[in-house]
Protein backbone atom coordinates (compact mmCIF):
# COMPACT_ATOMS: atom_id res chain seq x y z
CA UNK A 1 0.00 0.00 0.00
CA UNK A 2 0.90 3.57 -0.58
CA UNK A 3 2.92 5.09 2.23
CA UNK A 4 2.05 8.45 2.60
CA UNK A 5 4.78 11.50 3.26
CA UNK A 6 4.62 15.38 3.81
CA UNK A 7 6.11 16.73 0.41
CA UNK A 8 6.26 20.18 0.80
CA UNK A 9 4.64 22.84 3.67
CA UNK A 10 4.15 26.16 3.44
CA UNK A 11 2.36 28.97 5.95
CA UNK A 12 1.68 32.86 6.53
CA UNK A 13 1.20 34.84 9.64
CA UNK A 14 1.82 33.61 13.38
CA UNK A 15 1.51 36.73 14.11
CA UNK A 16 -1.39 38.39 16.58
CA UNK A 17 -2.96 39.85 13.87
CA UNK A 18 -2.74 40.02 10.07
CA UNK A 19 -5.03 43.08 9.07
CA UNK A 20 -3.26 44.01 6.13
CA UNK A 21 -4.16 40.43 4.11
CA UNK A 22 -7.96 39.26 4.16
CA UNK A 23 -8.11 35.28 4.92
CA UNK A 24 -8.11 33.82 1.30
CA UNK A 25 -4.92 36.03 0.86
CA UNK A 26 -3.00 34.70 3.57
CA UNK A 27 -4.38 30.78 2.14
CA UNK A 28 -2.77 31.57 -1.07
CA UNK A 29 0.66 32.47 0.19
CA UNK A 30 0.77 29.49 2.11
CA UNK A 31 -0.29 27.59 -0.21
CA UNK A 32 2.07 29.22 -3.05
CA UNK A 33 4.67 28.65 -0.74
CA UNK A 34 3.87 24.79 -0.08
CA UNK A 35 3.76 24.16 -3.88
CA UNK A 36 7.48 25.35 -4.04
CA UNK A 37 8.48 23.62 -1.02
CA UNK A 38 7.56 20.27 -2.51
CA UNK A 39 9.24 20.65 -5.40
CA UNK A 40 7.24 23.24 -7.45
CA UNK A 41 4.09 20.97 -7.82
CA UNK A 42 1.27 22.71 -10.04
CA UNK A 43 -2.37 22.49 -7.68
CA UNK A 44 -3.93 22.36 -11.54
CA UNK A 45 -2.21 19.24 -12.99
CA UNK A 46 -0.80 17.51 -9.71
CA UNK A 47 -2.88 17.62 -7.04
CA UNK A 48 -5.68 15.13 -7.03
CA UNK A 49 -7.92 16.52 -3.96
CA UNK A 50 -7.74 19.18 -1.38
CA UNK A 51 -9.22 18.99 2.24
CA UNK A 52 -9.47 22.04 4.51
CA UNK A 53 -10.41 21.87 8.43
CA UNK A 54 -12.19 24.97 9.51
CA UNK A 55 -15.20 25.95 11.30
CA UNK A 56 -18.01 28.58 10.43
CA UNK A 57 -18.48 30.31 13.69
CA UNK A 58 -14.83 31.27 13.54
CA UNK A 59 -14.95 32.65 9.99
CA UNK A 60 -18.05 34.49 10.19
CA UNK A 61 -19.50 32.74 6.97
CA UNK A 62 -22.19 29.74 7.26
CA UNK A 63 -21.47 26.99 4.51
CA UNK A 64 -17.57 28.40 4.18
CA UNK A 65 -16.68 25.09 2.41
CA UNK A 66 -17.62 27.55 -0.84
CA UNK A 67 -14.78 30.02 -0.30
CA UNK A 68 -11.78 26.81 -0.09
CA UNK A 69 -10.92 26.42 -3.64
CA UNK A 70 -9.78 29.76 -5.10
CA UNK A 71 -6.76 30.05 -3.10
CA UNK A 72 -5.72 26.54 -3.26
CA UNK A 73 -5.77 26.13 -6.86
CA UNK A 74 -8.55 23.43 -6.64
CA UNK A 75 -11.37 25.09 -8.38
CA UNK A 76 -13.18 22.18 -10.35
CA UNK A 77 -10.97 19.79 -7.96
CA UNK A 78 -12.73 17.35 -5.60
CA UNK A 79 -12.61 19.33 -2.38
CA UNK A 80 -13.58 18.25 1.01
CA UNK A 81 -14.23 20.30 4.28
CA UNK A 82 -14.01 19.40 7.76
CA UNK A 83 -15.31 20.90 10.93
CA UNK A 84 -12.77 20.02 12.93
CA UNK A 85 -8.68 20.56 13.76
CA UNK A 86 -6.21 20.12 11.25
CA UNK A 87 -4.42 16.84 12.10
CA UNK A 88 -8.03 15.44 11.72
CA UNK A 89 -7.76 16.54 7.53
CA UNK A 90 -4.14 14.94 8.07
CA UNK A 91 -6.12 11.60 9.00
CA UNK A 92 -8.43 12.25 6.16
CA UNK A 93 -5.31 12.69 3.32
CA UNK A 94 -3.44 9.99 4.89
CA UNK A 95 -6.50 8.13 4.28
CA UNK A 96 -7.29 9.04 0.56
CA UNK A 97 -3.52 8.20 -0.28
CA UNK A 98 -3.47 4.65 1.57
CA UNK A 99 -6.71 4.06 -0.41
CA UNK A 100 -4.62 4.11 -3.57
CA UNK A 101 -7.12 6.67 -5.57
CA UNK A 102 -5.38 9.66 -4.62
CA UNK A 103 -1.78 10.29 -4.90
CA UNK A 104 -1.11 13.78 -3.80
CA UNK A 105 -3.58 15.68 -1.60
CA UNK A 106 -3.39 19.37 -0.17
CA UNK A 107 -4.59 19.68 3.50
CA UNK A 108 -5.29 23.53 4.38
CA UNK A 109 -6.34 25.07 7.89
CA UNK A 110 -6.36 28.54 9.06
CA UNK A 111 -7.61 31.03 11.72
CA UNK A 112 -7.72 34.84 12.10
CA UNK A 113 -9.18 34.79 15.65
CA UNK A 114 -8.13 38.39 15.14
CA UNK A 115 -11.33 39.29 13.17
CA UNK A 116 -13.74 37.82 15.96
CA UNK A 117 -15.28 40.51 18.11
CA UNK A 118 -17.41 38.09 20.40
CA UNK A 119 -15.80 35.26 20.95
CA UNK A 120 -16.77 34.48 24.72
CA UNK A 121 -20.07 34.53 22.62
CA UNK A 122 -19.16 32.44 20.23
CA UNK A 123 -17.48 29.71 22.60
CA UNK A 124 -20.66 30.32 24.66
CA UNK A 125 -22.77 28.84 21.69
CA UNK A 126 -20.69 25.89 21.07
CA UNK A 127 -22.23 24.61 24.51
CA UNK A 128 -25.30 22.77 24.98
CA UNK A 129 -27.81 25.12 24.26
CA UNK A 130 -31.18 23.86 26.39
CA UNK A 131 -28.77 22.66 29.53
CA UNK A 132 -25.28 24.72 29.63
CA UNK A 133 -25.98 28.02 27.93
CA UNK A 134 -29.05 29.14 29.99
CA UNK A 135 -26.41 29.00 33.18
CA UNK A 136 -24.18 31.33 31.01
CA UNK A 137 -20.98 30.40 32.85
CA UNK A 138 -19.19 33.79 33.20
CA UNK A 139 -16.02 32.59 32.10
CA UNK A 140 -16.18 30.04 29.36
CA UNK A 141 -13.50 27.89 30.22
CA UNK A 142 -14.60 26.83 33.27
CA UNK A 143 -14.84 23.31 31.61
CA UNK A 144 -11.36 23.13 31.05
CA UNK A 145 -10.30 24.80 34.56
CA UNK A 146 -13.21 22.13 36.04
CA UNK A 147 -10.88 19.34 34.23
CA UNK A 148 -7.47 20.71 35.01
CA UNK A 149 -8.18 20.82 38.66
CA UNK A 150 -9.48 17.12 38.58
CA UNK A 151 -6.49 16.22 36.86
CA UNK A 152 -3.75 18.14 38.96
CA UNK A 153 -5.19 16.64 42.49
CA UNK A 154 -5.51 13.10 41.49
CA UNK A 155 -2.49 12.73 40.05
CA UNK A 156 -0.95 15.47 42.81
CA UNK A 157 1.04 17.85 40.54
CA UNK A 158 0.72 21.00 42.25
CA UNK A 159 0.79 24.72 40.61
CA UNK A 160 4.65 25.31 40.61
CA UNK A 161 4.87 22.23 38.79
CA UNK A 162 2.62 23.82 35.97
CA UNK A 163 3.90 27.25 36.30
CA UNK A 164 7.41 25.71 35.29
CA UNK A 165 5.65 23.59 32.03
CA UNK A 166 3.96 26.90 31.32
CA UNK A 167 7.81 29.23 31.69
CA UNK A 168 9.90 26.54 30.33
CA UNK A 169 7.07 26.29 26.85
CA UNK A 170 7.35 30.07 26.62
CA UNK A 171 11.55 29.92 27.13
CA UNK A 172 11.56 27.03 24.64
CA UNK A 173 9.34 29.45 21.81
CA UNK A 174 12.32 32.19 22.03
CA UNK A 175 14.48 29.39 19.45
CA UNK A 176 11.67 29.07 17.17
CA UNK A 177 10.46 30.36 14.07
CA UNK A 178 6.61 31.43 14.53
CA UNK A 179 6.35 32.87 18.23
CA UNK A 180 5.43 36.13 19.30
CA UNK A 181 4.26 35.33 22.19
CA UNK A 182 7.74 33.39 23.48
CA UNK A 183 9.47 35.33 26.20
CA UNK A 184 11.66 34.35 29.81
CA UNK A 185 9.63 34.82 32.65
CA UNK A 186 10.63 33.08 36.10
CA UNK A 187 8.04 30.11 38.17
CA UNK A 188 7.87 33.12 40.62
CA UNK A 189 6.24 36.12 38.83
CA UNK A 190 3.90 32.53 37.34
CA UNK A 191 2.56 32.08 40.95
CA UNK A 192 2.00 36.00 41.97
CA UNK A 193 -0.79 35.96 38.40
CA UNK A 194 -4.21 36.42 39.76
CA UNK A 195 -6.48 33.69 38.68
CA UNK A 196 -8.58 33.74 36.06
CA UNK A 197 -10.51 30.68 36.84
CA UNK A 198 -8.80 28.29 39.20
CA UNK A 199 -6.13 27.24 38.56
CA UNK A 200 -5.59 29.09 35.82
CA UNK A 201 -4.05 32.07 35.48
CA UNK A 202 -3.72 33.92 31.99
CA UNK A 203 -0.33 32.69 31.48
CA UNK A 204 -2.18 29.20 31.35
CA UNK A 205 -3.83 30.22 28.06
CA UNK A 206 -2.41 30.24 24.46
CA UNK A 207 -2.96 34.15 23.60
CA UNK A 208 -4.43 34.33 20.00
CA UNK A 209 -2.92 34.49 16.44
CA UNK A 210 -3.62 34.82 12.56
CA UNK A 211 -2.55 32.04 10.48
CA UNK A 212 -2.81 29.91 7.32
CA UNK A 213 -0.85 26.56 6.92
CA UNK A 214 -1.20 24.31 3.98
CA UNK A 215 0.41 21.03 3.47
CA UNK A 216 1.25 18.89 0.42
CA UNK A 217 0.98 15.09 1.26
CA UNK A 218 1.38 12.44 -0.95
CA UNK A 219 2.28 8.65 -1.79
CA UNK A 220 5.79 8.12 -1.49
CA UNK A 221 6.46 6.78 -4.91
CA UNK A 222 4.74 10.32 -6.96
CA UNK A 223 6.49 12.33 -3.96
CA UNK A 224 9.75 10.86 -5.25
CA UNK A 225 9.41 12.24 -8.91
CA UNK A 226 8.87 15.94 -6.91
CA UNK A 227 11.57 15.52 -4.10
CA UNK A 228 13.87 13.26 -1.97
CA UNK A 229 13.50 15.49 1.16
CA UNK A 230 10.30 13.91 2.26
CA UNK A 231 9.06 13.06 5.50
CA UNK A 232 6.96 9.94 6.41
CA UNK A 233 3.46 9.98 8.19
CA UNK A 234 4.08 6.42 9.36
CA UNK A 235 0.46 6.63 11.39
CA UNK A 236 -2.70 8.66 12.29
CA UNK A 237 -5.47 8.07 14.43
CA UNK A 238 -8.18 10.68 16.27
CA UNK A 239 -10.92 9.62 18.79
CA UNK A 240 -13.43 11.42 20.05
CA UNK A 241 -15.39 11.42 23.44
CA UNK A 242 -18.66 12.40 24.29
CA UNK A 243 -19.78 15.83 24.72
CA UNK A 244 -19.64 16.53 28.39
CA UNK A 245 -17.02 16.89 30.69
CA UNK A 246 -19.37 15.31 33.13
CA UNK A 247 -18.98 11.65 31.69
CA UNK A 248 -15.35 12.18 31.62
CA UNK A 249 -12.34 9.81 33.17
CA UNK A 250 -10.71 13.60 35.08
CA UNK A 251 -8.36 11.33 36.26
CA UNK A 252 -6.63 10.70 32.29
CA UNK A 253 -6.56 11.73 28.96
CA UNK A 254 -8.78 8.54 27.81
CA UNK A 255 -9.02 9.82 24.09
CA UNK A 256 -5.40 10.37 24.22
CA UNK A 257 -4.72 7.00 25.46
CA UNK A 258 -7.00 4.88 23.11
CA UNK A 259 -5.34 7.18 19.44
CA UNK A 260 -1.82 6.33 21.30
CA UNK A 261 -2.55 2.62 20.88
CA UNK A 262 -3.42 2.72 17.49
CA UNK A 263 -1.13 4.79 16.56
CA UNK A 264 1.80 2.73 18.00
CA UNK A 265 0.55 0.00 16.98
CA UNK A 266 0.46 1.25 13.43
CA UNK A 267 4.11 2.97 13.29
CA UNK A 268 5.75 -0.59 15.27
CA UNK A 269 6.51 1.26 18.74
CA UNK A 270 6.90 -0.53 21.55
CA UNK A 271 8.57 2.04 23.95
CA UNK A 272 7.38 5.82 22.86
CA UNK A 273 10.04 6.88 25.65
CA UNK A 274 13.54 5.38 24.04
CA UNK A 275 11.47 5.56 20.48
CA UNK A 276 10.05 8.43 20.32
CA UNK A 277 12.98 11.82 19.74
CA UNK A 278 10.59 15.27 20.41
CA UNK A 279 6.69 15.44 21.07
CA UNK A 280 4.63 18.34 19.60
CA UNK A 281 1.91 18.62 21.98
CA UNK A 282 -1.33 20.89 21.87
CA UNK A 283 -0.31 23.34 24.88
CA UNK A 284 -2.90 25.58 24.65
CA UNK A 285 -4.18 25.12 27.61
CA UNK A 286 -1.45 24.82 29.83
CA UNK A 287 -2.30 21.23 31.40
CA UNK A 288 -3.58 19.29 28.28
CA UNK A 289 0.22 18.60 27.81
CA UNK A 290 0.45 17.13 31.06
CA UNK A 291 -2.76 15.25 30.62
CA UNK A 292 -1.17 14.28 27.13
CA UNK A 293 2.68 13.04 28.71
CA UNK A 294 0.37 11.03 31.60
CA UNK A 295 -1.92 9.66 28.64
CA UNK A 296 1.24 8.81 26.51
CA UNK A 297 2.60 6.59 29.27
CA UNK A 298 6.02 8.81 29.42
CA UNK A 299 6.00 9.58 32.70
CA UNK A 300 5.06 8.17 35.95
CA UNK A 301 5.14 10.73 38.39
CA UNK A 302 4.24 14.34 35.96
CA UNK A 303 5.08 16.35 38.87
CA UNK A 304 8.74 15.27 39.40
CA UNK A 305 9.92 15.18 36.10
CA UNK A 306 8.62 18.32 35.18
CA UNK A 307 10.72 19.66 38.15
CA UNK A 308 13.41 18.05 37.26
CA UNK A 309 12.90 19.37 33.62
CA UNK A 310 12.76 15.89 31.66
CA UNK A 311 10.01 17.60 29.23
CA UNK A 312 12.56 21.14 28.58
CA UNK A 313 14.87 21.19 25.35
CA UNK A 314 18.10 19.11 27.15
CA UNK A 315 15.98 16.78 28.83
CA UNK A 316 15.20 12.92 27.60
CA UNK A 317 11.69 13.67 26.43
CA UNK A 318 11.63 17.25 24.75
CA UNK A 319 8.61 18.53 24.61
CA UNK A 320 7.71 21.59 22.05
CA UNK A 321 11.39 21.90 22.04
CA UNK A 322 11.11 24.99 19.85
CA UNK A 323 7.92 26.53 21.58
CA UNK A 324 4.32 25.34 21.33
CA UNK A 325 1.15 27.07 21.24
CA UNK A 326 1.66 29.05 24.17
CA UNK A 327 4.60 30.70 22.28
CA UNK A 328 3.25 30.85 18.82
CA UNK A 329 -0.90 31.74 19.75
CA UNK A 330 -3.88 29.84 19.49
CA UNK A 331 -4.52 29.94 16.05
CA UNK A 332 -7.76 27.85 16.17
CA UNK A 333 -8.09 25.16 13.67
CA UNK A 334 -4.67 24.88 12.43
CA UNK A 335 -3.38 24.41 15.37
CA UNK A 336 -2.30 20.73 14.44
CA UNK A 337 -0.74 21.50 11.19
CA UNK A 338 1.48 24.00 13.15
CA UNK A 339 2.92 21.01 15.06
CA UNK A 340 3.71 19.67 11.83
CA UNK A 341 5.40 22.21 10.32
CA UNK A 342 7.61 22.11 13.54
CA UNK A 343 8.19 17.90 13.39
CA UNK A 344 8.67 18.27 9.90
CA UNK A 345 11.00 21.15 10.08
CA UNK A 346 13.19 19.38 12.95
CA UNK A 347 13.05 16.06 10.93
CA UNK A 348 14.78 17.91 8.12
CA UNK A 349 17.15 19.40 10.50
CA UNK A 350 16.16 22.88 8.99
CA UNK A 351 15.98 24.43 12.66
CA UNK A 352 19.46 24.81 13.02
CA UNK A 353 19.63 23.08 16.17
CA UNK A 354 21.97 19.57 16.48
CA UNK A 355 20.33 18.47 19.69
CA UNK A 356 18.09 17.10 17.36
CA UNK A 357 19.60 15.89 14.25
CA UNK A 358 19.49 12.00 15.32
CA UNK A 359 15.47 11.94 16.00
CA UNK A 360 13.47 9.18 13.94
CA UNK A 361 10.05 9.80 15.43
CA UNK A 362 7.79 12.93 16.43
CA UNK A 363 5.09 12.58 17.64
CA UNK A 364 2.37 15.07 17.02
CA UNK A 365 -0.79 15.49 19.05
CA UNK A 366 -3.69 18.48 18.53
CA UNK A 367 -7.39 18.26 20.80
CA UNK A 368 -10.07 20.42 19.08
CA UNK A 369 -10.22 23.97 20.93
CA UNK A 370 -11.59 25.02 23.44
CA UNK A 371 -14.04 22.40 24.67
CA UNK A 372 -13.58 19.18 22.44
CA UNK A 373 -12.45 16.13 23.46
CA UNK A 374 -12.13 15.00 19.93
CA UNK A 375 -8.32 14.19 19.80
CA UNK A 376 -5.92 13.51 16.66
CA UNK A 377 -2.23 11.84 17.01
CA UNK A 378 0.51 11.40 14.07
CA UNK A 379 3.56 10.24 14.32
CA UNK A 380 6.29 11.46 11.55
CA UNK A 381 9.49 10.05 10.67
CA UNK A 382 12.48 10.50 8.52
CA UNK B 1 -50.43 5.69 11.82
CA UNK B 2 -51.41 8.60 13.74
CA UNK B 3 -50.51 9.60 17.10
CA UNK B 4 -54.16 9.98 17.86
CA UNK B 5 -54.21 6.20 17.32
CA UNK B 6 -51.33 5.78 19.19
CA UNK B 7 -52.64 7.28 22.30
CA UNK B 8 -50.67 10.68 21.92
CA UNK B 9 -51.64 13.66 23.24
CA UNK B 10 -51.50 17.03 20.75
CA UNK B 11 -50.79 20.06 21.54
CA UNK B 12 -51.65 23.49 20.83
CA UNK B 13 -48.93 25.94 19.41
CA UNK B 14 -49.12 27.78 22.58
CA UNK B 15 -48.62 24.67 24.66
CA UNK B 16 -45.65 24.04 22.20
CA UNK B 17 -44.07 26.63 22.24
CA UNK B 18 -44.19 26.59 26.12
CA UNK B 19 -41.75 23.14 25.81
CA UNK B 20 -38.79 24.76 23.90
CA UNK B 21 -37.64 26.22 27.07
CA UNK B 22 -34.30 27.86 25.43
CA UNK B 23 -34.56 30.41 21.62
CA UNK B 24 -30.96 31.26 21.15
CA UNK B 25 -29.64 34.40 19.12
CA UNK B 26 -26.07 33.91 18.51
CA UNK B 27 -24.10 37.42 19.39
CA UNK B 28 -21.57 36.51 16.52
CA UNK B 29 -19.50 40.14 15.42
CA UNK B 30 -16.52 39.87 13.48
CA UNK B 31 -14.26 42.71 12.11
CA UNK B 32 -13.07 41.70 8.87
CA UNK B 33 -10.12 42.39 6.71
CA UNK B 34 -10.99 43.78 3.24
CA UNK B 35 -7.29 42.40 2.01
CA UNK B 36 -4.96 43.90 -0.49
CA UNK B 37 -7.10 43.08 -3.73
CA UNK B 38 -10.92 44.36 -2.30
CA UNK B 39 -8.88 47.59 -0.80
CA UNK B 40 -7.78 49.01 -3.89
CA UNK B 41 -11.21 48.02 -5.75
CA UNK B 42 -13.59 49.55 -3.02
CA UNK B 43 -11.34 53.20 -3.37
CA UNK B 44 -11.71 52.93 -6.70
CA UNK B 45 -16.19 52.86 -6.30
CA UNK B 46 -14.94 55.89 -3.95
CA UNK B 47 -13.31 57.77 -7.06
CA UNK B 48 -16.32 56.37 -9.22
CA UNK B 49 -13.88 53.88 -10.73
CA UNK B 50 -14.71 49.70 -11.20
CA UNK B 51 -10.55 48.34 -11.20
CA UNK B 52 -10.07 44.25 -11.62
CA UNK B 53 -6.97 42.72 -12.44
CA UNK B 54 -5.38 40.94 -15.36
CA UNK B 55 -3.75 37.49 -15.48
CA UNK B 56 -1.56 37.36 -17.69
CA UNK B 57 -1.70 33.66 -18.74
CA UNK B 58 -4.96 32.90 -19.44
CA UNK B 59 -6.68 36.85 -20.41
CA UNK B 60 -8.87 36.56 -17.24
CA UNK B 61 -10.04 40.03 -15.82
CA UNK B 62 -11.28 39.66 -12.39
CA UNK B 63 -13.91 42.18 -10.66
CA UNK B 64 -13.79 42.91 -7.89
CA UNK B 65 -10.00 41.71 -8.14
CA UNK B 66 -7.86 39.28 -6.91
CA UNK B 67 -4.34 39.08 -6.36
CA UNK B 68 -4.48 35.31 -7.47
CA UNK B 69 -5.56 33.22 -10.47
CA UNK B 70 -7.79 30.46 -9.17
CA UNK B 71 -7.17 28.68 -12.68
CA UNK B 72 -3.75 29.43 -13.49
CA UNK B 73 -2.63 29.75 -9.59
CA UNK B 74 0.11 32.77 -9.90
CA UNK B 75 0.10 36.31 -8.20
CA UNK B 76 -1.80 39.01 -10.24
CA UNK B 77 -0.48 41.92 -9.88
CA UNK B 78 -1.49 43.85 -13.11
CA UNK B 79 -4.55 46.45 -12.16
CA UNK B 80 -7.05 46.92 -15.18
CA UNK B 81 -9.58 49.49 -15.18
CA UNK B 82 -13.13 48.24 -16.48
CA UNK B 83 -16.01 50.24 -18.40
CA UNK B 84 -18.83 51.02 -15.67
CA UNK B 85 -21.24 49.58 -18.45
CA UNK B 86 -21.52 46.37 -20.26
CA UNK B 87 -24.58 44.30 -20.48
CA UNK B 88 -27.01 42.37 -18.51
CA UNK B 89 -26.42 38.11 -18.78
CA UNK B 90 -28.95 37.31 -16.41
CA UNK B 91 -31.13 39.10 -14.24
CA UNK B 92 -34.19 38.00 -11.85
CA UNK B 93 -36.90 39.76 -9.74
CA UNK B 94 -37.52 38.58 -5.96
CA UNK B 95 -41.14 38.99 -5.13
CA UNK B 96 -40.82 37.65 -1.31
CA UNK B 97 -37.86 38.30 1.13
CA UNK B 98 -36.00 35.46 2.38
CA UNK B 99 -37.95 35.13 5.29
CA UNK B 100 -41.00 34.66 2.86
CA UNK B 101 -42.52 38.45 3.03
CA UNK B 102 -44.06 40.04 0.37
CA UNK B 103 -41.44 42.63 -0.92
CA UNK B 104 -42.99 46.13 -1.46
CA UNK B 105 -41.12 46.49 -4.62
CA UNK B 106 -40.26 43.48 -6.43
CA UNK B 107 -36.16 43.64 -6.62
CA UNK B 108 -34.47 43.31 -9.60
CA UNK B 109 -30.45 41.72 -9.70
CA UNK B 110 -28.70 40.94 -12.18
CA UNK B 111 -24.82 39.77 -13.39
CA UNK B 112 -23.84 42.61 -15.69
CA UNK B 113 -20.71 41.59 -17.94
CA UNK B 114 -18.81 44.80 -18.14
CA UNK B 115 -17.18 46.22 -21.56
CA UNK B 116 -13.20 46.57 -21.60
CA UNK B 117 -12.66 48.09 -25.08
CA UNK B 118 -10.03 46.09 -27.13
CA UNK B 119 -10.84 42.47 -25.01
CA UNK B 120 -13.68 39.83 -25.81
CA UNK B 121 -14.11 37.21 -23.52
CA UNK B 122 -16.17 33.84 -23.22
CA UNK B 123 -19.70 33.88 -21.69
CA UNK B 124 -18.77 32.33 -18.89
CA UNK B 125 -15.43 33.70 -17.78
CA UNK B 126 -15.52 37.24 -18.18
CA UNK B 127 -15.57 40.90 -15.60
CA UNK B 128 -18.78 40.69 -14.27
CA UNK B 129 -20.33 42.09 -11.50
CA UNK B 130 -23.76 40.89 -9.50
CA UNK B 131 -25.81 43.81 -8.86
CA UNK B 132 -29.18 45.32 -8.65
CA UNK B 133 -30.44 46.21 -11.90
CA UNK B 134 -32.63 49.62 -12.46
CA UNK B 135 -35.01 51.00 -14.86
CA UNK B 136 -36.19 48.14 -15.99
CA UNK B 137 -39.61 46.45 -16.05
CA UNK B 138 -40.90 43.36 -14.11
CA UNK B 139 -42.44 42.15 -17.70
CA UNK B 140 -38.76 42.89 -18.94
CA UNK B 141 -37.25 40.59 -16.82
CA UNK B 142 -40.49 38.01 -17.27
CA UNK B 143 -40.20 38.13 -20.82
CA UNK B 144 -36.02 37.93 -21.07
CA UNK B 145 -36.29 40.99 -22.32
CA UNK B 146 -33.82 42.34 -20.26
CA UNK B 147 -31.16 39.67 -21.19
CA UNK B 148 -27.73 41.34 -23.21
CA UNK B 149 -29.82 44.95 -22.56
CA UNK B 150 -26.70 47.52 -22.17
CA UNK B 151 -26.76 49.00 -18.61
CA UNK B 152 -24.60 51.33 -16.95
CA UNK B 153 -23.60 52.46 -13.47
CA UNK B 154 -25.93 54.97 -11.58
CA UNK B 155 -23.22 56.50 -9.26
CA UNK B 156 -23.91 57.81 -5.80
CA UNK B 157 -22.60 61.21 -6.03
CA UNK B 158 -19.51 61.38 -4.73
CA UNK B 159 -20.07 63.46 -1.21
CA UNK B 160 -22.04 60.01 -0.38
CA UNK B 161 -19.50 57.22 -1.14
CA UNK B 162 -18.55 54.79 1.09
CA UNK B 163 -15.91 52.81 -0.59
CA UNK B 164 -18.21 50.16 -0.67
CA UNK B 165 -20.49 48.32 -3.24
CA UNK B 166 -23.60 50.46 -2.83
CA UNK B 167 -21.43 53.61 -3.88
CA UNK B 168 -23.37 52.10 -7.33
CA UNK B 169 -26.65 52.34 -6.77
CA UNK B 170 -27.63 50.19 -9.21
CA UNK B 171 -27.19 49.32 -13.23
CA UNK B 172 -29.31 51.39 -15.31
CA UNK B 173 -30.37 50.53 -18.75
CA UNK B 174 -29.56 52.23 -21.12
CA UNK B 175 -31.06 50.42 -24.21
CA UNK B 176 -32.73 46.83 -24.14
ZN1 LIG C 1 -5.24 32.84 -15.22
Amino acid sequence: MSQPVVLGIGYSGFQPSTSHYNIREMIYEAAAKAYEDAGGIDPGSDVDAFVSCQEDFWEGISINDEFVPDQLGAVLKPVYTISGDSLQCVLSAYSMIRSGAFDIVVVESHGKPSEILTMRDIILMSYDPIYIRPLNPENVFVFNALEAKAFMEYNKIDREALGRYVISSLRKGLRGRRNPYASIKNVEAYLEEEYVVEPLTKLDFAPYSDAAVVVVIASEDVAKKFSDEYIKISGVWSVSGTSSIVYDDLREDTMTKIAARKVFDMTGIKDPVREIGVFEIDERISHVPLMVIKALRLSEDVNRDLMMGRFDEEGDLPVNPFGGALSEGNVLEAHGLARLVNAYEILKGSLGSRRYSDVEKILIHSRRWPSSRTTTLAILSR
Amino acid sequence: MSIYKLGGTPLSDEEFKKIIKEITRPNAKYLMSAGQAYSVFFEGLRRGKIIGTYCERCGMIYVPPKIFCPYCFITLDKWVEVADEGKVVTAVASYYSANMERLKEPQIVGIIKLDVPGRTFTSYRFPGLLHRICGASLDDVISQRIFDARVKARWRPPEERKGDINDIECFEVIKT
